[in-house]
């Protein structure tokens, strides 16, 4: 009880919808005995696992400040005109309405021992169990001269949003023959094929509205994700147009001069018309603040419960986590978040969170109708999620337009289907 | 301490998530979302591209268990073509396929 007092009052959190009132105002007692679970984050881990958590009739939080999220899969196709941002943009509004409370506010703190979350204006939320889905932030003291204000003019466009506008605009108004440059930063980061595909999009772009264009890809590391079906694809299909220097060839970016539109690698500086820096990345901010990310930036879990190695009782999943050999992409964080959530209501019923399987699949354009995917299947082994031994892999090197058409397809559908199960 | 209050939560739990329940069909929420917490290892994830609506992936929605684990079997030992299940499938043995499709199959 005395714990529960200290909730916030009602008016410090943006109740979610009739169904969240009527059982708070209806039935307090009820109410108040549920358990609390916090989420920090509303991104594809962080709203799904809240979605499902409340299924389970655990009282949740959603702790989010943006009143709409824009999905980065698929904000790729926006850069090439293919797609507006009111395609990658979702409410709340479903969930707040199925009865997850919304707080609109950006978490500040976590105090880990009396288990309870700070919020940007000062209310604080208790929690019985907390989720972390904070995704990433960039890293902005990785890369010499690469810092927020020089983003407005090398835009990274890896969290989507008005970043992706900008680089959008940016290739918009480059002259035909210009020369776009991408930076790719060495792993871990955010959607591993995303720069791939990025260049393969931005080059359809290119070749439709402005031939004499060229694009590098900078990359700071020797081999990438689907490496063997992009390459053969660009060849195919753009011709010379995508140049690609990997780490041995000179391609690590070690700094930009962002007024003048200049990398510089260790062989030389390269000047852009239009540059995108995908610069390293790490946890959001309030997992390295708390503490659950260790020194490499991202929060080692167990692969079981998703609990940070750091702080039991404090979940971790999504990008931010580091899941072995799982992606950090939206795939991803949409399974780790239903695992998650199974693991969070069995252990506040005080049952155990039992082994889970992992699925990833990410599909990649190389072009509005030629799509390419990678899969995997995961199970915790030593400690970490792990791929299960002959499952997985890219599609075949070899196949006919019509399965490039189909994967193409498929990944509309997929995009489709998931963001109905976290956003609709 | 800590023992109490776990069993305590886990009635309120339960009670609560009842008023959530059967407030759920006049407000039109939660098309198929689905309760996760008996779901077997995998199941749950399948739904990222399997919906409640087929889309240019089908829902899994009208098919039985015995139809869902008649096609991962065929994916698994390719006896069914495949752009991608094929390499899904080979991840999960008989049974824990045959308890996903049960899973999956029991819907509404």
């Amino acid at each position: 009880m005395k714990r529960l007092d200290a909730y916030p009052s009602r008016r410090d959190v943006m109740l979610g919808g009739v169904a969240a009132a009527a059982a708070a105002f209806a039935a307090p007692a009820l109410a108040q005995a549920a358990p609390q679970v916090v989420v920090i984050g509303g991104g594809y881990a962080g709203a799904t696992c809240a979605r499902f958590l409340q299924r389970e009739g655990v009282n949740v939080t959603l702790v989010e400040p943006n009143a709409t999220y824009v999905s980065c899969p698929f904000s790729n196709a926006v850069l090439a005109g293919l797609r507006d941002m009111g395609q990658q943009t979702f409410t709340y509004d479903a969930i707040a309405a199925q009865g997850v409370r919304i707080a609109r506010q950006a978490a500040t703190k976590i105090d880990r021992d009396a288990k309870r979350v700070t919020l940007a204006d000062g209310t604080t939320l208790a929690y019985d169990r907390l989720v972390l889905a904070p995704g990433i932030d960039m890293n902005f003291t990785a890369l010499p001269g690469y810092d927020q204000a020089a983003s407005d003019i090398l835009p990274h466009a890896w969290k989507a949003g008005p970043q992706t506008l900008l680089l959008r605009q940016q290739l918009e108004a480059m002259a035909d023959g210009g020369t776009v440059v991408i930076s790719a930063p060495a792993n871990p980061f955010r959607c591993p094929p995303g720069p791939y595909e990025r260049a393969s999009l931005i080059a359809w772009y290119l070749k439709t509205n402005k031939p004499k264009s060229k694009l590098i890809i900078l990359d700071a590391k020797d081999s990438f994700s689907k490496q063997g079906l992009f390459t053969a694809a660009w060849k195919e299909i753009y011709g010379d147009m995508i140049e690609w220097v990997g780490l041995s060839g000179g391609g690590k970016v070690i700094e930009v001069k962002a007024a003048e539109k200049i990398f510089v690698t260790e062989f030389g500086e390269h000047r852009a018309d239009v540059g995108n820096v995908i610069p390293p990345q790490r946890a959001g901010r309030i997992a390295i603040d708390a503490g659950i990310a260790d020194q490499t930036g991202w929060c080692p879990i167990d692969p079981v419960t998703f609990e940070a190695r750091a702080q039991a009782g404090v979940h971790v999943i999504g990008d931010a986590a580091v899941a072995g050999g799982m992606p950090k992409s939206a795939f991803a964080a949409n399974a780790q978040a239903k695992a998650c959530a199974q693991a969070v209501a069995l252990m506040l019923r005080g049952a155990q969170a039992p082994e889970p399987k992992l699925i990833n699949t990410c599909y990649s354009l190389v072009k509005p109708d030629y799509g390419i995917s990678v899969a995997g299947v995961y199970s915790p082994a030593k400690g970490l999620l792990t791929d299960v031994p002959g499952a997985g892999g890219v599609s075949p090197a070899k196949a006919p337009d019509t399965v490039r058409a189909a994967e193409a397809s498929y990944a509309e559908g997929w995009y489709k289907t998931i963001t109905a199960e976290v956003f609709g | 301490m800590r023992r109490t209050r776990t069993a305590t939560t886990s009635i309120g739990g339960a009670l609560s998530a009842l008023l959530f329940f059967s407030g759920a069909p006049t407000l039109g929420f939660a098309q198929d979302l689905r309760d996760v917490s008996g779901a077997p290892a995998g199941a749950s994830a399948c739904l990222g591209c399997h919906g409640a609506q087929p889309t240019s992936l089908p829902s899994l929605a009208n098919l039985t268990a015995a139809d869902i684990d008649t096609a991962m079997e065929q994916f698994r030992t390719g006896a069914r073509e495949a752009t991608l299940m094929n390499r899904i499938a080979k991840g999960f043995t008989p049974d824990e396929s045959k308890a996903i499709a049960a899973w999956l199959g029991a819907k509404k």
